[in-house]
């Protein structure tokens, strides 16, 4: 299946209620695929007139206790950064899907991973967090959807899959896991109709004094739950490397090949990759530059997630970064080339 | 006397227009303000007949309005439980 | 002694924060006292909007959800589709409706998206300061409009119901007021009219638009608001039935 499809079909599995959607390359497959697939299922799918329409059917849905879904790609995501704001502040659960294309602007079409701060440090307004999950591969596409269902219901938050051209276009063999999932606790905040029971209200408005400082530290205290349960990151031959590639998405899938021929050649490469970018793996990464390494960070950018490494490493270690931006994608040789810089340098 | 008016004049906001309404003048604005400072309106239930205009336009729903009634109007309040009646006679 | 006139349950027996002489507290009333006419208030659920009637959850009590300016149809959507059994409407303001929210309102009911809107036009933007709202009518003065509001460069009033009308996923449009007993009946009977529709699942959207007075930024008294908008906003918002093809 192509990733499109495969999260797709990942998140029907997940028990989606309602799709909303909103027409953009490179993630077209996933309109079209819902608008047959979900009604199929006896489930909602819309077309809407914006994505910015989109997002907030989401927090519609959302808000009545159903496992609602957008998916986007950049410009379209950038247009439903209100609405993340508001799902934030309203404490509701949702699934936004980014597959990232090439920007500023309208930029092209080609796979990019340069929406890497609007998605971990939230392109909306307020102090807020959205959980960000990279995956690499098809099959972890389709893995991280009724994870992402999961976690937005547990901790009420929006999960964000960033995903990118590639990787929404590209086909590899998927098993899709359709164990039923342990229950989650129920939805009594939810819009049902106020029978016998008191009104719920969904709401981010807080006027009186000090009640929306109270609402933030409440989602602070929550976002550190997630820090401490939710972080997730690999790491390839890391324990004798020199030099440590840090590589999220597809760019990871180049790097491991950059990394086995690096090896091939004798030079001790590795890598560790970020599969949640937000919560960042902030402490993995502070444990592997304790020994002195140079890291080569690796982006589809022209550097953002270079600063959350350096923030890891604090200086312990030198951190270099070679970035593709605006749809260029790094080739294995590129990234080889580049280790065998850092390691002439290294051993003078 | 067929009816009477029971205004909440600590929630009236002294605007005005229950007395733009009234059929007999029969509600004037108070001389001393409530404890929000508004001068709330205040019924002189002279010949008042509970027709509820003066409740239908209250923007705050500070008026209650009660009337004598004949039977057959008795079933008909019982089916609709608030709200101005829609059949009112006398 | 009867008493023929009383607070609906749904209403809550609480101070609102409007205006003395605010339409908003007369829409709340009659929107309560139909959900309750009508028994629907364990199934209702409400969107309240951006603007004055942002804290409509604290005077309605049934399931309410506040949303960003001028979401609330497409919020709608999204409850609706997935809860075809609640009843769903969304109260909303001139600037949330006719301003940012247009292309939401026009594409719920160009979708005959099956909710239900109240849609209370009192021809400005009231909560941030009586600023110029699509509905202003010409030479009305505004915070924005200090020289009363002209064509060249801002625009004619927006007749949005005569827009939304026209398309056929709209079932149920009417205009009403409320500047006398008279026509607040007849506001309670659309609002009803609107809400049955749904009940039946009649498939479409029906929309009730309320003239309604805001003295504080008209600088009006009360009383004279009411006179404005049966003298001078009727003349641009005709009253009546738009449409009702149910």
């Amino acid at each position: 299946m192509c990733g499109n499809e495969a999260l797709s079909e990942a998140a029907i599995i997940a028990g989606l209620d309602a799709y909303f959607g909103y027409p953009i390359t490179p993630q077209n497959e996933i309109t079209a695929y819902m608008s047959r697939r979900m009604p199929e299922q006896g489930k909602v799918f819309v077309q809407s007139e914006s994505e910015l329409a989109a997002i907030n059917m989401v927090f519609g849905a959302s808000a009545t206790g159903k496992r609602s879904m957008t998916t986007s790609s950049s410009p379209g995501i950038s247009l439903m950064q209100e609405g993340i704001s508001y799902l934030a502040g309203a404490e509701l659960p949702a699934v936004v899907v980014n597959v990232m294309r090439g920007g500023p602007g309208l930029g092209n079409i080609s796979p990019s991973q340069g929406d890497y701060f609007q998605a971990t440090r939230g392109g909306g307004h307020g102090d807020y967090k959205t959980i960000v999950i990279a995956p690499s591969s098809v099959q972890e596409l389709a893995d991280s959807m009724s994870r992402a269902f999961d976690l937005a219901d547990i901790y009420r938050m929006t999960v964000l899959i960033l995903a990118d051209g590639i990787l929404g276009q590209m086909m590899e063999p998927v098993v899709l896991d359709k164990k039923p999932k342990p229950p989650l606790p129920a939805k009594d905040w939810a819009l049902t109709g106020a029978k016998q029971r008191p009104q719920n209200i969904v709401r981010s408005l807080w006027l009186k004094d000090g009640a929306l400082e109270k609402l933030n530290y409440k989602l602070q205290e929550k976002y550190r739950q997630v820090q401490k349960n939710e972080t997730r990151c690999e790491q390839y031959m890391v324990d004798d490397a020199d030099i440590v590639i840090v590589a999220y998405g597809i760019v990871a899938r180049i790097a491991i090949s950059a990394v086995n021929k690096a090896r091939q050649e004798g030079i001790k490469a590795g890598l560790i990759r970020p599969i949640t970018l937000w919560p960042f793996p902030t402490e993995q990464i502070d444990k592997a530059s304790e020994e002195l390494r140079i890291f080569l960070v690796v982006e589809m950018s022209c550097g953002q997630m270079v600063d959350d490494v350096k923030l890891a490493i604090a200086g312990k270690s030198p951190v270099v970064f070679h970035g593709r931006p605006g749809g260029g994608v790094p080739s294995v040789d590129e990234i080889l080339e580049k280790i065998r810089q850092l390691t002439v340098r290294n051993s003078v | 006397m067929a009816g009477k008016i029971k205004i909440n004049t600590e929630r009236c906001k002294g605007c005005g227009l229950c007395i733009t309404v009234c059929p007999k003048n029969g509600i004037v604005l108070s001389k001393h303000p409530n404890k929000h400072g508004y001068f709330p309106a205040q019924a002189n239930n002279h010949d008042c007949n509970g027709c509820a205009a003066c409740a239908t336009i209250c923007p705050d729903v500070v008026i209650e309005v009660s009337r004598e009634v004949n039977i057959v109007e008795v079933k008909e309040i019982k089916k609709q439980n608030c709200g101005i009646k829609t059949k009112i006679n006398y | 002694m009867k008493t023929v006139f009383k607070r609906t349950p749904s209403l809550k027996d609480t101070q609102t924060h409007y205006c003395p002489g605010c339409g908003h507290g007369l829409a709340h009333r009659l929107l309560a006292e139909a959900i309750d006419e009508l028994g629907i208030h364990d199934r209702t659920i409400g969107i309240a909007p951006v603007g004055c009637a942002v804290l409509a959850y604290d005077y309605l009590d049934v399931d309410m959800i506040e949303v960003a300016h001028g979401r609330a149809p497409a919020v709608a959507t999204g409850m609706k589709r997935t809860n075809p059994d609640k009843i769903i409407f969304s109260y909303q303001g001139d600037g949330d409706l006719a301003a940012i929210g247009t292309a939401e309102i026009i594409h719920a009911a160009h979708r005959a998206e099956q909710i239900t809107v109240i849609f209370i036009n009192n021809a400005v933007f009231g909560m941030t300061g009586g600023q110029m709202a699509p509905t202003t009518l010409l030479g009305q003065v505004t915070t924005t409009t200090p020289q009363g509001r002209q064509s060249n460069g801002q625009g004619f009033p927006l007749q949005i119901s005569e827009l939304l009308a026209i398309l056929p996923g709209a079932i149920y449009v009417e205009r009403c007021s409320v500047y006398n007993p008279a026509q607040i009946s007849n506001t309670k009977k659309a609002i009803k009219h609107a809400f049955e529709l749904q009940m039946n699942g009649a498939k479409g959207l029906s929309l009730v638009e309320v003239l309604s007075p805001c003295p504080t930024y008209w600088h009006m008294s009360p009383a004279r608001s009411m006179e404005w908008i049966e003298k001078e906003m009727t003349k641009v918002f005709p009253l009546g039935k738009l449409k009702d093809i149910a």
